[in-house]
């Protein structure tokens, strides 16, 4: 059809050029229009936000205009309740802050009180926390692993990843009694021993990690819609992720080369290991998909290692029956699966803490969220949401 | 059969209390641990010296806790302090802020109920911790250095009737979520906080938990329901197998 | 219908109601905390495959299911939503508390924030103990579940309560 145009000449003399007309469609398509923005809601029940996790989204379209984290539904008031707990007691419950990976949350807070007692645990026991701090490190990372898939739309990983955690659950219950929430570090070193034949089953089970990442990294990795999805997708830049306090695998994503195991204080047996910290530059969401699955590969050769040089001994220090740790403060601080945990004790010298402030890594890491869904489209938030990898109890506590 | 090594390894060193300062562009190999932990170590020297000379009288106490630094500043220099922990000592990294109560927890009808060993006795007296105290309130804060291997910990003294200090969301993005914690759970009010809304707790929740004059209720309302069945503590126990020696043969 | 809100369902065709039923729940996919990794295990790990059950967590809308677990700590905050959560699904639905959190607090009994049992909330029919239970505790429930729906209106008046959507009274 054709168009007048009325040009200072008054003449209509443009030839219908199919280009021009093209350009026009396209101005007449991307004429703004003044819409209203769109208020989403995710949860705090939806399938993809891992547990009671709010998120208000204002919407321009498909694009996020802003996003506010509203959190708190799993808040059961940790550090109020240890106060009229005793150390031992709290141990208990502080496995049940990160809810995967619980071993590893109670290694923080024995170390703090074993350290204002002047006690350290035997040898054989920080070998055995070690072990164990790796296998729910490697059960964590498998869990992820398959459940990123879930969350980006391919329904098997998650099988996948449960069907391989499995493996290491039954190494950790046969250890300790509990799949998670195991309960077993006491201040002093451990409950019990290892059981029989356990560190030979221990070995060959790393084998079957060693399997499963590499399965993953050919199903998920290699998948062209997986990279698609998740590349270039919620780029954390360094300097701000270390200045909102996001850590572990997600700042070593963005290239920090920051690991507690080997730069913090020393802590349980790593500075005997032999180990690399993984690091990529790209900051992205496919990014931290790889360094867990480098450093669950990474955590299953440090079992390896442990296991070969694990000495015979006791495991347990002498302690009194009733734990009395005495006056004083001190802040530990380990590396744990999701991030950096931390545990900074107030002791008066009674049975019980005076204060826990207790420093969960998800924490952090999702309050970075505000800034990070600025702009990205509403898949991408999910994809964001999964790569970050939260756990309600560690941002709730 | 079993398989655990006969041999024993040689014990691991003890494990110093000062981080392990490595330079920042160390390849990723383990560092060999201090040879003789020293009670200052050399990066604790160098924070505390920096720190001093920065802050000058704005400084009211420091030790050096664990291999970690604890300085107590004055309420007003509580944002000069992030200032200089994050420019001058390269501290990129927030670990956390919140804050201490240091009042003892008043006493409460149902937890000392005779052998009720859930809850351990509360202390009586009002005894500040590392650092010190001036009063009953504190917000302390623990930031680090990627590059740097090291932490600090910032301590400040709050008014009782009117605890109110320094937003550090100038400083790190992350403080935003740190403080509004701290104060839906303290009360404490930071100056220059974009706002402060309440974070983890429901709209009409009235109160400030973690002040130790704040009770659980449960615990007051309902004695402790493991009574029944706790067993006595050993040394009552002991004293109860002699009494029954003296007395009894069914010992 | 009508006929089954008035209890008027004859005993053979209750039978093969509640037979038919019980084999095909439609559980509501959602957990909380950490008992929902157990629940997450008694279901999508081929070990403690609960779906040989009959038990599908395909909805994640709570509008296209029948049976809610409610796994993990209720906290006060997250109370209203459950309540709604659990007037949005269709009756006859079930409701099974998983963990000590869901029973009665659990080891948070004396929280500031914690709903000291989801029962305050919503009526519940079958609890399992344990911190977390296992995912067999989880499979063993769901065979009690399925008893007891079997046994629905047949010598009782619980297959039109549950229709009408009434407390029952567990004897």
């Amino acid at each position: 059809m054709s168009t007048t145009d009325t040009t200072a000449s008054g003449a209509s003399d443009f030839a219908i050029d199919p280009a021009s007309m093209r350009h026009l469609a396209e101005a007449r398509v991307n004429v703004e229009l003044d819409t209203g923005d769109m208020v989403l809601n995710l949860g705090p029940q939806h399938p993809a936000t891992h547990g009671t996790f709010r998120l208000v989204v204002r919407l321009d379209g498909e694009r996020v205009i802003s996003a506010d984290p509203v959190i708190g539904y799993m808040h059961r008031g940790y550090e109020k309740i240890t106060e009229f707990r005793t150390y031992p007691q709290v141990t208990t419950l502080i496995n049940r802050i990160d809810w995967l990976s619980s071993f590893a949350n109670e290694v923080p807070f024995v170390a703090a009180a074993e350290k204002l007692m002047d006690v350290e645990a035997p040898p054989r026991a920080q070998y055995i926390r070690t072990i164990l701090t790796e296998l729910s490190r490697i059960a964590t990372f498998l869990l992820f692993l398959g459940e990123m898939g879930l969350q980006v739309g391919a329904l098997t990983p998650a099988f996948y990843g449960f069907r391989d955690r499995e493996h290491i659950l039954n190494l950790i219950e046969s250890a300790t009694g509990g799949r998670f929430h195991p309960n077993f570090n006491r201040i002093g070193g451990l409950k019990d021993d290892l059981p029989w034949g356990w560190l030979a089953e221990c070995r060959s089970t790393m084998q079957i990690v060693f399997d499963a990442c590499d399965t993953f990294e050919n199903l998920v990795l290699g998948n062209e819609i997986f990279a698609a999805r998740c590349k270039g997708i919620g780029i954390i830049p360094p300097e701000l992720g270390a200045a909102y306090g996001v850590s572990g695998s997600n700042l070593r994503a963005s290239g920090v080369d920051w690991d507690l195991r080997r730069d913090g204080d020393p802590y349980l047996v790593y500075s005997e290991l032999d180990f690399k910290v993984w690091t990529h530059s790209d900051g992205d969401s496919f990014a931290r998909y790889w360094v867990r699955l480098q450093e669950t590969r990474e955590s299953a050769r440090m079992v390896l290692q442990c296991l070969d040089a694990i000495p015979a001994g006791p495991i347990m220090t002498k302690v009194p029956l009733i734990i009395k740790v005495p006056k004083g403060e001190i802040w530990v601080e380990t590396e744990n699966p999701l991030g950096q945990m931390g545990y900074y004790v107030v002791s008066k010298g009674g049975t019980g803490p005076f204060r826990v402030k207790i420093r969960s890594a998800s924490f952090s890491n999702v309050s970075i969220l505000p800034w990070l869904l600025q702009g990205v489209y509403v898949p991408d938030v999910i994809t964001i949401l999964a790569s970050l990898y939260f756990i309600l109890g560690d941002i709730d506590r | 059969m079993p398989d655990e090594p006969v041999t024993p390894e040689a014990a691991p060193p003890a494990p110093s209390d000062a981080p392990t300062p490595t330079p920042p562009d160390a390849p990723a190999t383990v560092p060999a641990p201090p040879d003789a932990p020293a009670t200052v170590s050399v990066s604790a020297e160098e924070i505390l010296a920096t720190l001093n000379s920065a802050l000058g009288d704005a400084v009211i106490e420091a030790q050096p806790l664990f291999g970690d630094v604890v300085m107590r500043v004055r309420t007003d220099a509580w944002l000069r302090a992030g200032e200089v922990a994050r420019d001058q000592l390269d501290c990129d990294y927030l670990s956390f802020i919140s804050g201490i109560d240091w009042m003892p927890a008043p006493k409460e009808e149902g937890a000392e109920a005779d052998g009720d060993t859930s809850t351990p006795a509360q202390p009586t007296e009002m005894t500040p911790g590392a650092a010190g105290a001036a009063g009953r309130f504190q917000v302390f804060a623990h930031v680090q250095s990627t590059t740097r291997k090291w932490g600090m910990t910032f301590k400040a003294d709050l008014d009782e009737n009117n605890p109110s200090v320094d937003s550090w969301v100038s400083l790190y993005p992350g403080a935003n979520w740190h403080e509004r914690e701290c104060a839906e759970m303290f009360g404490f009010e930071f100056v220059g906080h974009p706002g402060l809304r309440l974070l983890y707790l429901p709209a009409a929740f009235e109160g400030h938990p973690l002040r130790k004059d704040f009770p659980l209720l449960a615990r007051v309302v309902k004695p402790w329901p493991g009574i029944v069945n706790v067993e006595g503590m050993p040394e009552t126990a002991a004293v109860a197998t002699e009494e029954a020696d003296s007395g009894d043969t069914n010992a | 219908m009508g006929l089954i809100e008035k209890g008027l369902m004859p005993k053979p065709l209750t039978q093969l109601l509640n037979y038919s039923r019980k084999y095909s729940l439609w559980m509501f996919q959602w957990g909380l905390a950490c008992c929902a990794i157990e629940m997450g295990a008694a279901l999508a790990s081929p070990r403690y495959d609960m779906m040989r059950l009959g038990v599908i967590p395909f909805p994640a809308s709570p509008r296209q299911s029948d049976l809610m677990v409610i796994s993990g700590t209720v906290t006060d905050k997250m109370a209203p939503a459950i309540r709604r959560l659990y007037e949005q699904m269709p009756d006859p639905k079930y409701v099974i508390s998983m963990g000590a959190c869901a029973n009665c607090g659990g080891p948070y009994w004396d929280s500031y924030s914690v709903t000291k049992g989801v029962d305050q909330v919503i009526p519940v029919d079958i609890y399992i103990p344990g911190c977390p239970p296992r995912p067999e505790a989880l499979l063993q429930a769901v065979v009690m579940l399925q008893e007891r729906i079997q046994n629905e209106g047949i010598g009782n008046d619980q297959l039109a309560q549950r229709w009408r959507g009434e407390k029952i009274d567990v004897a």
